[in-house]
């Protein structure tokens, strides 16, 4: 791929060409490779260098145009300038996204470090090490049908007609591990965990082979839980799926859409037990591959969305923030019409719960491990949900496998049902959080 | 007097090839031809060449605004090499033949096959002579016959208003429409040389009604292979209709009672019943896992004998319809479970040299990203030889479930999907509309309380995704009768 001058001198020469004054780019390259094995062969290797880049162009009369490609030599970003142009005439006439105006604010914070790519035998060696000993941890562990190990570099960028550009690099590692047992008389069961780092070296496998195998053996035993409501337990993992599935709350592209469970008018209402806060937080030194901007240009940081139960922030692109009066927030992804996504949730208790709960003396709580389905079971605009997850009943320390059941609610009655959230937080993909318990709960098993 | 065409791998760097740059033809033999030569000369078993352009389209309309139109192009390729049964797939931006030829050389690296000394000989692949389906069916036409930017907004600010009209209570209403028109190139070292457009396109009403808490969220999508005026064609006051129409009974709907119940399960979407609890485990991507209750149940009754299922790609305009796979294999008619007995499996080339089940024309993948896998196409139940009043009749109380949300099954065969549209039956009939309800259950157990099958067969668009990516398929069924599932809900 040509590198970012490059490209910001193909665009300006072919903009100048086809009579375009304003445009940006958005792009990105990666670099990676991934292994698989199976039952200790060496399965599938991938390796890819894939870049695409998406450019934005505002014709004469201000209305916008959008086209993305693959495509980024001389020619190709030439057809892409001409198509956005040629869409640039059926944009829209209101609210016409513009340049984010923090997109040439100084940005001092961003990584263009990489970490050394390991051979490929390496990652071989490595998977094929954990494999064995998912395998060995138990008997009735047959196989790992789903694992991967791999590595990737990337680049992105952003640079627009007005002299913005942003560049910066990194490097991620991931592992994941999900095994399946078989045994006489009894149903398959399964369990999976997944570790990233930047680099190779620092990659957690023996943690994720622990987790792995102590999570499958943990369902051997499984008994099927009686239907009623009980109270809950979320992992880390669990209630970030559900604040996920649920983020409409503070999509300030959403709410201006009609498409979500809050209003404009809805800040500064609580909407939560004054136990919980949440941030989005791009910038949080657990953030693996944080991105420092977005893809408007604008950086990223820490946005109170929940604080003390009261519904604090919104995330904003440049377009939002400036119909509602606030600030863009870095979460904005380029396009036709600007969508925005959180970054990295931080959930943390904002002040201690009146009563300590442990898993170690509660009495018959559902511990819900993994969430399942949200594509299906979850109502985002209703804000029901009705959902299978990988689970325990829990009586004082003593873990069950609860054998398939589902968990239904709402979820602002979850939000206000909140009876203690833990101290102590976990990193998941999609961010920071502990165990978070909540009352009455309907779970359907036999 | 024939000349010899044999290379030696010292002028590799000297060649020069001509190929067609916008158009995947015949002049992409040579310089496919030498790549996967010097494949085998490097000690490959077998190599494939994918090569894939794409010219995308979305457009989104809210209320009465078109509010996005993107456009997207994407050219690119993936090479897979396999060395026994260890295989490696590279993927690349780059079409030049130095491009394509860096893809395959870290390929080859990649499973520690070295290139051939200076003054080795390329040994030569005879490719077949081009089977072109696309100009075979004239599909080169397609792309210029598709409804304009202007076109298509209109057609959809003519259905946003459609719903304004037809529903109460509404809070937002949104039409989407895409074009998604690919043209592939296979070539592989066993002489395979094909080529073929697809042109999917999809429109879908999404409607948002509120009145104080109660809410309703519906969608209904339309889909088709093949027709470049099918946007036109799409009947959207009838869509905007059905969709109002569930939309003002589910908004105050009561909540499914948690259970164990009898249900009937509508024809059309409804087929995403089998699509989840049986279809993914006949797929030898799952076999290799081991992660298939069905895997040595060939000739086995594994469903009820109500029960006849078909994955295929040939009926005409349906979603998952291809005239060759995405490994260059002609699209077939496979018949999965007759009268509850396990018939055949979908297998790919990787499948089919793993598990020994033979190719199905089952190759698919998103694109050349992904290496191609066994993947479903259109795949429904046969219809069989009740009424739907037959269905109704034999339950006292029960759920009916008329229109489906999607779902998903795991390694363990246990698998799940949402019901977006719901409704008690009582001693026979329709009583009240339900919402909230998520089916459960596992695959083994599932097939075999399929009891009754209606004759309205209806198929439905859908996607679905899996190891090599999202990918169109169509799902379907008559109405049919499910003697009993765990229903999820408060």
């Amino acid at each position: 791929m040509p590198n970012i001058s490059e490209i910001a001198n193909y665009a300006k020469e072919s903009a100048g060409k086809l009579g375009i004054k304003k445009f940006d780019i958005y792009g990105s390259t990666a670099d990676g490779t991934s292994v698989q094995v199976d039952q200790g062969e060496p399965k599938q290797v991938k390796a890819s260098n894939l870049s695409g880049v998406t450019v934005r162009v505002w014709n004469e009369d201000n209305t916008m145009g959008v086209t993305s490609t693959t495509d980024v030599d001389p020619k190709g970003l030439e057809l892409a300038l001409k198509t956005a142009y040629e869409a640039s005439f059926f944009g829209v006439k209101e609210n016409v996204p513009d340049f984010s105006p923090e997109s040439t604010v100084p940005l001092d914070n961003s990584s263009h470090d990489k970490a050394p790519q390991a051979p490929v035998s390496d990652l071989i060696e490595s998977l094929l090490a954990a494999e064995k000993e998912v395998l060995a941890a138990h008997s009735a562990i047959i196989g790992v049908p789903y694992n991967s190990l791999s590595q990737r570099d990337f680049d992105r960028f952003y640079l627009n007609s007005d002299g913005a550009m942003r560049t910066e690099s990194g490097s991620t590692s991931s592992i994941f591990l999900y095994s399946k047992t078989e045994e006489d008389g009894k149903k398959p069961r399964s369990g999976g965990a997944f570790r990233i780092s930047k680099g190779l070296d620092h990659l957690d496998i023996n943690g994720c082979i622990k987790e792995t195998a102590e999570k499958t053996i943990s369902h051997l035993n499984y008994e099927k839980i009686k239907t009623g409501k009980y109270r809950v337990v979320f992992s880390p993992d669990a209630f970030l799926s559900l604040l996920g599935a649920f983020s409409n709350l503070f999509n300030a592209q959403s709410i201006l859409d009609k498409q979500s469970l809050s209003t404009p008018d809805d800040l500064g209402k609580e909407i939560a037990v004054p136990l919980l806060s949440v941030y989005d937080d791009a910038l949080h030194p657990a953030n693996i591959g944080a991105e420092t901007f977005d893809g408007e240009g604008t950086p990223t940081r820490k946005v109170s969305l929940i604080e003390n139960g009261v519904l604090t922030g919104f995330l904003h692109s440049a377009g939002t923030a400036k119909r509602m009066n606030a600030q863009p927030t870095g979460n904005a992804n380029i396009g036709a019409k600007v969508s925005v996504s959180p970054n990295f949730y931080h959930v943390f208790a904002a002040a201690p719960g009146e009563v300590e709960l442990s898993l170690e003396t509660a009495e018959n709580v559902v511990f819900i491990d993994e969430l399942q389905a949200l594509h299906a079971g979850v109502k985002a605009l209703q804000g029901s949900f009705s959902l299978p997850f990988d689970g325990w009943l829990v009586n004082k320390g003593v873990k069950t496998s609860i054998e398939s059941a589902t968990v239904a609610g709402d979820f602002l009655e979850v939000l206000k049902s909140i009876t203690f959230i833990e101290k102590e937080p976990e990193l998941t993909p999609g961010g920071v959080c502990p165990k978070i318990w909540v009352d009455e709960l309907s779970i359907t098993g036999d | 007097m024939l000349t010899s065409t044999l290379l030696l791998s010292k002028q590799l760097p000297t060649l020069q090839y001509s190929f067609t740059p916008e158009r995947f033809d015949e002049s992409w033999e040579a310089p496919l031809s030498t790549l996967l030569g010097l494949g085998r000369a490097a000690g490959a078993d077998f190599i494939e060449f994918f090569l894939e352009r794409v010219n995308y389209i979305s457009c989104l309309a809210e209320e009465d605004a078109i509010t996005s139109i993107t456009p997207r192009l994407s050219t690119g390729a993936g090479v897979r090499v396999f060395r026994g049964k260890a295989d490696c797939y590279v993927s690349t931006n780059d079409l030049s033949f130095s491009g394509l030829k860096a893809a395959l050389e870290k390929g080859l690296s990649i499973l520690g096959l070295q290139l051939p000394a200076p003054n080795a000989f390329i040994p030569e692949i005879n490719l077949e002579l081009l089977r072109d389906y696309a100009s075979k069916r004239g599909k080169d036409s397609w792309l210029p016959l598709c409804t304009s930017m202007r076109d298509m907004g209109d057609v959809l600010l003519e259905s946003t208003t459609q719903l304004q009209q037809k529903a109460s209570h509404v809070q937002s209403r949104r039409a989407t429409y895409f074009r998604d028109w690919q043209e592939v190139l296979v070539a592989a070292s066993d002489g395979t040389f094909a080529r073929d457009i697809r042109l999917t396109q999809s429109v879908a009403l999404m409607l948002l009604c509120a009145d104080g808490a109660n809410r309703a969220s519906l969608a209904e999508r339309g889909g088709n292979t093949s027709d470049p005026n099918f946007l036109k064609a799409w009947d959207h006051k009838q869509a905007a209709e059905q969709i109002a129409e569930s939309a003002g009974k589910m908004l105050y709907a009561d909540y499914v009672e948690s259970g164990t119940y009898p249900i009937i399960m509508a024809n059309h979407f409804g087929g995403v019943i089998f699509h989840e609890a049986c279809g993914h485990l006949l797929e030898t991507t799952q076999i290799e896992r081991k992660t298939t209750p069905f895997a040595d149940k060939k000739g086995e009754k594994i469903a009820h004998e109500a029960l006849t299922a078909w994955d295929e790609g040939r009926t005409e305009n349906a979603f998952g319809t291809i005239d060759m796979d995405d490994e260059g294999m002609p699209v077939q008619r496979t018949l999965l479970i007759e009268k509850g007995v396990l018939k055949n499996f979908l297998a790919d080339r990787t499948g089919s040299v793993r598990t020994g089940h033979p190719r199905t024309g089952s190759g698919r993948r998103q694109s050349f990203g992904y290496a191609a896998a066994s993947r479903m196409r259109n795949t429904y139940i046969a219809p069989g030889e009740y009424s739907t009043d037959d269905l109704f009749a034999s339950i006292d109380k029960g759920i009916y479930c008329k229109k489906m949300g999607g779902g998903s099954v795991g390694a363990t065969g246990q698998f799940n999907f949402g019901v977006d549209e719901a409704y008690l039956i009582e001693n026979g009939k329709i009583t009240k509309p339900l919402k909230g309800a998520i089916l459960i259950g596992e695959a083994k157990e599932i097939m075999n309380k399929i009891s009754m099958c209606s004759q309205d067969l209806s198929l439905a668009p859908g996607f679905c995704g899996s190891v090599s990516g999202s990918i169109y398929t169509t799902v379907g069924q008559p109405h049919i009768k499910v003697d009993s599932i765990t229903v999820g809900g408060r």
